[in-house]
């Protein structure tokens, strides 16, 4: 017997259908944006007494209901915040902190484990201008901490944190965690918030 | 001379699609491991502001979500301030402290104390409200919180 071709099958309404899957999906589904700025919130303690900070080393950081960022006592741009707060962090005014690199300022911070910044906002404050301000001083912090690392390290803070969290990262994790503790350690992030 | 006939009826050959549909089925695959299913619906407009210090919150699992913003087109009857959203439903700052409990009473007793809790914040809402959500975290000891923010320069908030 002689071989017949198998007769093909029509396919074209096949897209058709996948389409409309596509299209069902692309409506329902939303990419998630699951990335932020991790905080942590200070506990409820009863009458503890606030601790004893030298004025020197605060760094006041003041957000009004119109959005008007004042640090310092001094009006501020945004885009300059992020320097000025590395300057003061890495100031280290009593010289015990021999990797700062700042200008040793007496009337500014004493070294980066005494420095504090001390962020206030008003109800009215948008929660743009309130992120925005959050994310400058954490990038001060990152910033220093990044240089640090390089120096100590030859890869940035940020590398080694991401190296950290990798699954298939191949050296050694202890080793890392290590590291990365005695950068966290001379560069403190202090952090807090006035409550309104 | 017969030896280049000329092709009888000179009629273009039918286009093949059926590598068509193949193309589409990668699309939508791409789109179905790209994507989850909407957790929530929203009933408040939810425009996140920018930062570009973000950490990548990462165990699903162990975030629980708290929404805030303005009441979106279709639900101008509940006002144009600001709202909190827990849950697919509207609810006020005195309702966070049962939402964290419920949400907590669903995870395993080990893991509660790697709760995160995002919120998710219009970026036009007031910092009153952020304030208040804040001090009701504090009070049920729920002190991990992300601000969940999209990637990008701050200079892109306005």
């Amino acid at each position: 017997m002689a071989k017949r071709a198998a007769p093909e099958v029509n396919a074209g309404s096949m897209a058709d259908i996948a389409f409309l899957l596509l299209i069902f999906f692309l409506v329902t589904t939303t990419i998630e944006t699951d990335s932020g700025l991790n905080r942590k919130l200070p506990p409820i303690e009863d009458n503890v007494e606030p601790p004893i900070i030298k004025q020197k080393n605060i760094f006041t950081v003041l957000l009004n209901g119109k959005d008007q960022l004042l640090v310092e006592d001094e009006l501020m741009e945004l885009k300059d915040l992020r320097k000025a707060a590395t300057e003061f962090l890495d100031n280290g005014g009593d010289r015990t902190c021999d990797y700062c690199n700042g200008k040793k300022d007496p009337e500014s911070s004493d070294n980066p484990d005494k420095a504090v910044i001390s962020l206030k906002n008003e109800r009215e404050t948008t929660y743009k201008t309130y992120i925005a301000v959050q994310n400058e001083l954490v990038a001060a912090y990152n910033d220093l901490r990044n240089i640090r690392a390089q120096a100590l390290y030859g890869k940035s803070f940020v590398e080694m944190e991401a190296n950290l969290n990798d699954v298939n990262w191949p050296g050694n994790k202890a080793k890392l965690k290590e590291q990365l503790e005695k950068i966290k350690i001379e560069y403190p992030q202090k952090l807090s918030e006035v409550q309104n | 001379m017969a030896k280049f006939k000329k092709k009888q009826g000179g009629e273009m050959p039918a286009i093949s699609t059926a590598s068509l549909p193949d193309i589409v089925f990668m699309l939508l695959f791409f789109f179905m491991v790209a994507t989850v299913m909407r957790q929530n619906t929203l009933k408040i407009e939810n425009n996140l502001p920018f930062a570009d210090q973000v950490e990548k919150l990462d165990k699903k699992d162990l975030v629980m979500y708290i929404y805030a913003g303005k009441p979106s087109a279709n639900y101008r009857n509940y006002g144009t301030e600001t709202r909190i959203q827990l849950n697919d439903d509207f609810a006020d700052v005195k309702d966070i402290a049962a939402f964290i409990a419920a949400e907590r009473a669903k995870k395993r007793e080990e893991l509660i104390p790697f709760l995160t809790t995002a919120l998710k914040v219009d970026k036009d809402a007031n910092m009153g409200l952020i304030g208040d959500i804040k001090q009701e975290l504090r009070k049920v000891n729920a002190l991990k919180i992300n601000y969940t923010t999209k990637k990008g320069a701050v200079s892109s908030n306005n």
